[in-house]
């Protein structure tokens, strides 16, 4: 009875994209939404540059009274999920209420909206604390508010694995619709571009230091020396594939046909990382042999250590240079819970175009052996992709793309 | 290819006691554990009741730098790992690592970590630009709580899926549903999975003052929590973990493994209607009750005993009410329910995972926890909710439901061992 995945409609912000199709032509143009911090006065700090959200207005697009009650990344998260049911074609009212479901994933919660509540609390006392709190801040909040806007009280669900957790997401999305339910609104939007959060993950020690946006974050480089974090994601539609025929939905932008989730072993154990396995475990899910992957697309951490795993585990399955392998994250920094989300809408509409976006500034490290896609887009008839997310402390998800039918 | 999921082994810490032992004494005895706050001057809040946890990390086994870099919450998980998979007969060498996962429930992660460092960065909330030189290492591990499951996975040795589930308050019984589809479409052999929260620190006492949804009982804090009980006037915070080794039953029957109890069914649903609000009629927790007894091939009539969420404002109480007289009808009047929130306080994620425990172990000793505190029933709450004293009754088949900010409904159906090994 249940069939295949299909992904309906895409909703992006990106940092160098409002809307899919800004997106995706400023990633073909090799287009770089990092910069200079400007949400706060960043100059304090060992790290200034991000990948921020330009030109994104909230309330030109949500309800006066939710504005009080959310993140900003909540927000942009909800702007991110019309637009995908848009693109769908999904009128919500008129499909039944329990067919339909909302799981995304989260890293912080909302973090900025957490700090300005701290801030009232520790500075001026509890009683100055907001009453929008208690959900504004917590991890469930982008699950909560996008269901609740559009009445979908299906399964629902919230995970967190760092950045491996937005392939998690749609990949328990797709539990869901094998179980049964119809559609499902996933992946993540994220980010905590304020000082607090700021600081939290300067704490993990894999920022970038560098003033130059085009130097900052080089993976597989020999100068790789950190990320630049970014906001923003993507929110996926995904259907049953028999449930988006019922309903008249258009054609797909493809299907998700493998996924796995391995975490790697303690530090110090001397036991092989977990990321080989989980490309394997991927491609067996997917039923797919190793020759008939078109495409790789790269958790690309720009830690060397975690480069040289990354690197070698796509060479030892692929072997070396048997596969192209792209970073367009180069383009919009590391997005936690939204990057892999938005690898998988990278992914999609290469295999739409038949083109792979560049990994841009990059100059690929003699020791890794993969054909890495620098300078500019290469032309390819992409059918079948896979996406890498990796999580801080060891989480590795993969997930299998295909052209629809 | 039919697999089934048992649980196998039982880590608890929950107030007023630690340990499983101690835990289940509590709830049978119908003993309370909340009290005044101690861990922090409560004077300035409206609700100054909690339910602590008496915790001693380097007693507990942790060493001094997971002590450092670990919240109180992770700290927790990692114990209550630990001894489920000791009380799961399971050496560690035994678990095959890739074939071994760890699902982490939490609604608030690091909240009490985060709380006492942001202090220190802003100088007591005086910098807005706070400072980074006083940030401690593991600051980041506080910021994603995905920390938590990567800290349990290196305590287990796992090196299978591994996630935090964070859905609110329905965390506790989301994770172990997630943990036991990994299982179930074979992902995994062995699961160790369950919740941990430790949300006692002052933001999260602020945050629920300021939508009045804790106690302001402070002059009774022992009687502070009444499920159902028509002087009811809010939840009280607890805090806790539980944490379970789950099985595939081929899994478990080939090393001859203790069974608690299977987990037949379990669905969760979303009320869409408002971030804290509930519908008063139930319809979306009816409705994941309905599915979760789909899943598990079983009737109402089965059901001997509901762990309800029984948190203990107005609006929760009646909510679940209805939910229960929906999905049930006429059986929900005849079906023992009781809250153990009224002795342990509401752990916020933690709180789904100590219920299966509670249930499990209802299964197991053949005895339903009482709701204490409850003395007047609310006119609207008509159903029987074993007020004070616990009952002594077979009980193979245990409905257990969870409601959450998010507008989460989940229930989960646990049977009787023997039940699964047929």
């Amino acid at each position: 009875m249940s069939s295949a995945t299909v992904v309906t409609g895409i909703g992006v912000t990106a940092p160098n994209g409002l809307g899919t199709d800004a997106y995706w032509s400023a990633t073909l143009r090799g287009q770089s939404g990092i910069g200079p911090l400007t949400r706060f006065e960043p100059q304090q700090y060992p790290a200034r540059l991000a990948g921020e959200v330009s030109g994104f207005t909230a309330e030109d697009y949500l309800p006066n009274r939710l504005i009080p009650q959310t993140d900003h990344m909540t927000r942009m998260a909800l702007v991110a999920a019309d637009w995908a049911l848009a693109d769908a074609g999904v009128v919500a009212e008129q499909l039944p209420e329990f067919s339909m479901g909302v799981i995304t994933a989260a890293s912080a919660g909302g973090f900025e909206f957490g700090q300005r509540e701290l801030e009232a609390l520790w500075s001026r006392g509890g009683q100055y604390v907001s009453a929008y709190q208690s959900f504004a801040w917590f991890y469930a909040v982008n699950t909560g508010q996008i269901s609740i806007r559009n009445g979908m009280r299906g399964p629902s669900g919230v995970v967190v694995s760092d950045q491996a957790g937005g392939l998690d997401a749609v990949a328990q999305a797709r539990r869901q619709l094998r179980k049964g339910v119809g559609l499902v609104v996933s992946g993540g939007v994220d980010g905590c571009l304020c000082p607090w959060g700021w600081v939290a993950q300067l704490a993990s020690g894999r920022l970038s230091r560098s003033d130059d946006p085009d130097r900052a974050y080089l993976p597989f480089d020999a100068e790789a020396a950190g990320h630049v974090p970014g906001e923003g994601g993507a929110i996926l539609v995904l259907e049953d594939a028999e449930f988006a025929r019922q309903r008249g939905a258009g054609r797909s932008y493809g299907e998700i046909v493998g996924y796995a989730a391995t975490f790697d072993p303690k530090p110090g154990s001397g036991r092989p990382a977990g990321l080989r396995r989980a490309i394997e475990l991927a491609l067996a899910d997917a039923g797919i042999r190793v020759q008939e992957v078109d495409a790789v697309f790269a958790d690309a951490a720009a830690v060397p250590e975690l480069d040289g795993i990354e690197a070698e585990a796509i060479t030892e399955v692929f072997r070396p240079g048997g596969v192209a392998v792209t970073a367009p994250k180069t383009m919009t920094g590391r997005l936690y819970a939204g990057g892999g989300p938005l690898d998988l809408v990278a992914a999609l509409l290469s295999i739409r175009d038949r083109v792979l976006p560049p990994t841009i500034n990059v100059t690929l490290a003699p020791q890794y052996e993969i054909d890495l896609v620098t300078g500019t887009p290469r032309k390819a008839a992409v059918d079948v992709a896979l996406v890498i997310a990796r999580g801080h402390g060891g989480f590795n998800s993969v997930m299998v793309l295909r052209g629809g039918p | 290819m039919n697999r089934r999921v048992v649980i196998t082994g039982i880590g608890v810490l929950a107030p007023g006691g630690v340990g499983t032992k101690a835990f289940w004494n509590l709830l049978v005895e119908g003993r309370t554990a909340t009290r005044r706050i101690s861990f922090f001057d409560a004077s300035p809040f409206r609700s100054q009741v909690a339910a602590q946890v008496d915790f001693d990390a380097e007693l507990q086994g942790l060493t001094p730098q997971q002590i450092r870099r670990m919240d109180r919450a992770t700290q927790f998980a990692v114990v209550t790992a630990r001894e489920a998979v000791a009380d799961s007969g399971m050496e560690f060498a035994e678990l095959d690592p890739p074939r071994t996962g760890v699902t982490v429930g939490s609604a608030v992660g690091a909240t009490m970590g985060l709380d006492q460092e942001y202090r220190v960065v802003s100088d007591g909330g005086r910098r807005w630009l706070v400072d980074h030189e006083y940030a401690v290492p593991h600051l980041y591990g506080h910021l994603v709580p995905s920390s938590m499951a990567a800290e349990v996975a290196w305590a287990v040795g796992a090196e299978g899926p591994t996630t935090v589930v964070s859905t609110g308050c329905t965390s506790g019984l989301d994770a172990v549903g997630y943990a036991r589809d990994l299982i179930l479409e074979g992902s995994a052999d062995v699961m160790v999975a369950g919740a941990t929260d430790a949300p006692i620190s002052p933001i999260t006492v602020a945050c629920f003052d300021a939508i009045k949804a804790t106690t302001p009982r402070n002059d009774d804090p022992e009687h502070a929590s009444r499920p159902f009980d028509n002087n009811r006037n809010g939840f009280v915070l607890g805090e806790g973990s539980a944490i379970f080794v789950l099985e595939d039953l081929e899994h478990a029957r080939k090393r001859g493994a203790h069974l608690f109890a299977e987990i037949a069914g379990f669905a969760s649903r979303c009320n869409a209607f408002h971030m804290t609000g509930l519908r008063p009629d139930g319809r979306e927790m009816a409705e994941a009750i309905r599915v979760a007894l789909h899943e598990a091939h079983m009737r109402p009539e089965d059901i001997d005993y509901i762990n309800a969420h029984g948190s203990g404002t107005k609006q929760n109480d009646r909510h679940e009410t209805a939910a229960f007289k929906r999905a049930l009808g006429e059986h929900a009047y005849r079906t023992p329910v009781s809250s153990i929130k009224s002795m342990i306080g509401h752990s916020l994620g933690a709180i789904g995972s100590l219920e299966i425990a509670a249930s499990a172990l209802a299964i197991e000793h053949g005895v339903v926890p009482p709701t204490a505190n409850l003395h007047e029933p609310d006119p609207e709450c008509d159903l029987d909710y074993v007020p004070l004293i616990a009952r002594e009754q077979r009980t193979d088949t245990v409905l257990s439901v969870g409601s959450g900010f998010g507008g989460f409904q989940s229930a989960m159906v646990l049977t009787r061992p023997e039940r699964a090994q047929r």
